[in-house]
């Protein structure tokens, strides 16, 4: 294979982009434009007129708070996986299911400590869905990186894969699961946006509604007046692992 | 034998084990749940004939749209169908759609056809406040 073949030609891409931006506008009279962001009605499939993504200040993320974790996990029944019987605490404790993982970051010159959430990062490039090799990792077209659990072997090429350790594996049969987020033994999972709430017309996480701090701020990237957009537009932000050039959804200021 | 007659015969069996409100009332192992939503009504969805072949098909098609593109409409939803074919016990709790004499469970036993639905999903509804 050449070396040509493996480098991305990122102009194309941009240009895709510029194109479908043009057709999901449409000029009503001269100097009104209308974006095509509506609200979606329930049989109308999701489309790239929206991208979800989100906004977090590490300078407001305060340490010891685990506000986001728990609702999290709440919401998305994390906290009704049980330890399996005879199971290794530690092990436990590393491998159990997660999607929001607390981070600590230390500057070692200064000493100074920044937490912060750790979750999928819905990168437009998600390296996750490169690497499945059936399909089950996927970006959908809103710009949410799920796993179709349906078509999803177990092989954990993903967890690999993503530079942002955000996915979990599945280890045991599940007792109780509530309906709107199914899970069995056997397959990979990570933070998907809270879809449900989304699909059902709401626009916020549960992250973002349990943070006290208001250090998470989340919407739809390509509506400018989107409060994670004048965010993401007023406050210095950055992706982690940026050299990746994943182009993630979620962002970061303060770090 | 060939596999048409054994699907005939699988149907055939089918029809007369889940044969309605006629044999349901005869005492026979009916499918559909005294006490369900389902048990009020006149037919499913689509006209019963339709449901008993094709729901299998109306489930994997919604399933696909509903991951993929985000359509959560209810008519075709798994959801949907535990929400109305779920019995309840004498205390009012919600039975699971797979638990033994269940809808779920009462062909799909006779047959011997897995059902994989419930390795992941709920099989009772959740109550509205979570989720929505």
């Amino acid at each position: 294979m050449s070396s040509n073949n493996e480098s991305i030609d990122r102009k194309r891409r941009s240009f895709l982009g510029k194109a479908g931006a043009a057709v999901a506008t449409t000029v009503v009279a001269p100097g009104v434009v209308l974006h095509a962001a509506a609200p979606r009605s329930p049989e109308q499939p999701v489309t790239d007129a929206v991208r979800w993504g989100m906004l977090i200040d590490a300078n407001k993320c305060a340490s010891g708070c685990s506000d986001c974790v728990q609702a999290c996990e709440e919401e998305n029944g994390l906290n009704l996986v049980q330890m399996p019987e005879g199971a290794d605490p530690e092990e436990w404790a590393r491998q159990r299911p997660r999607w929001i993982r607390q981070i600590q970051l230390q500057d070692n010159l200064t000493g100074q400590v920044t937490t912060l959430p750790m979750m999928c990062q819905h990168c437009e490039e998600p390296p996750c869905a490169d690497v499945c090799p059936t399909g089950a990792s996927f970006r959908r077209a809103d710009g949410i990186v799920m796993v179709d659990r349906h078509i999803c072997i177990g092989c954990r090429y993903c967890m690999m894969a993503c530079p942002y350790k955000a996915r979990s594996f599945i280890h045991e049969e599940v007792e109780e699961k509530p309906t709107h987020t199914p899970r069995g033994k056997g397959c990979v999972e990570s933070c998907n946006f809270c879809v449900h709430r989304l699909d059902n017309g709401r626009t916020t996480t549960a992250c973002q509604d349990a943070c006290r701090h208001q250090a998470i701020v989340f919407g739809d990237l390509k509506d400018k007046n989107s409060p994670v957009a004048k965010a993401l537009e007023s406050v210095k932000s950055r992706q982690i692992r940026a050299d990746l050039q994943l182009n993630t959804g979620v962002r970061y200021s303060g770090v | 034998m060939s596999s048409t007659v054994v699907r005939s015969l699988c149907l055939a069996a089918l029809f007369a084990l889940i044969g309605g409100p006629v044999v349901a009332a005869e005492g026979a192992p009916g499918a559909i749940v005294p006490g369900s939503k389902a048990a009020g009504l006149d037919h499913c969805v689509e006209p019963t004939p339709y449901m008993r072949r094709h729901h299998m098909e109306l489930i994997l098609h919604q399933r696909d749209k509903t991951v993929h593109q985000g359509i959560r409409t209810k008519k075709y939803s798994l959801a949907n169908c535990i929400d109305c074919h779920v019995g309840h016990d004498a205390g009012g709790k919600a039975v699971p759609v797979n638990a033994e004499g269940q809808f779920c469970d009462s062909c799909h036993d006779f047959v011997g056809q897995s059902l994989d639905c419930f390795e992941c999903h709920a099989t009772t509804p959740t109550p509205a406040s979570a989720g929505k």
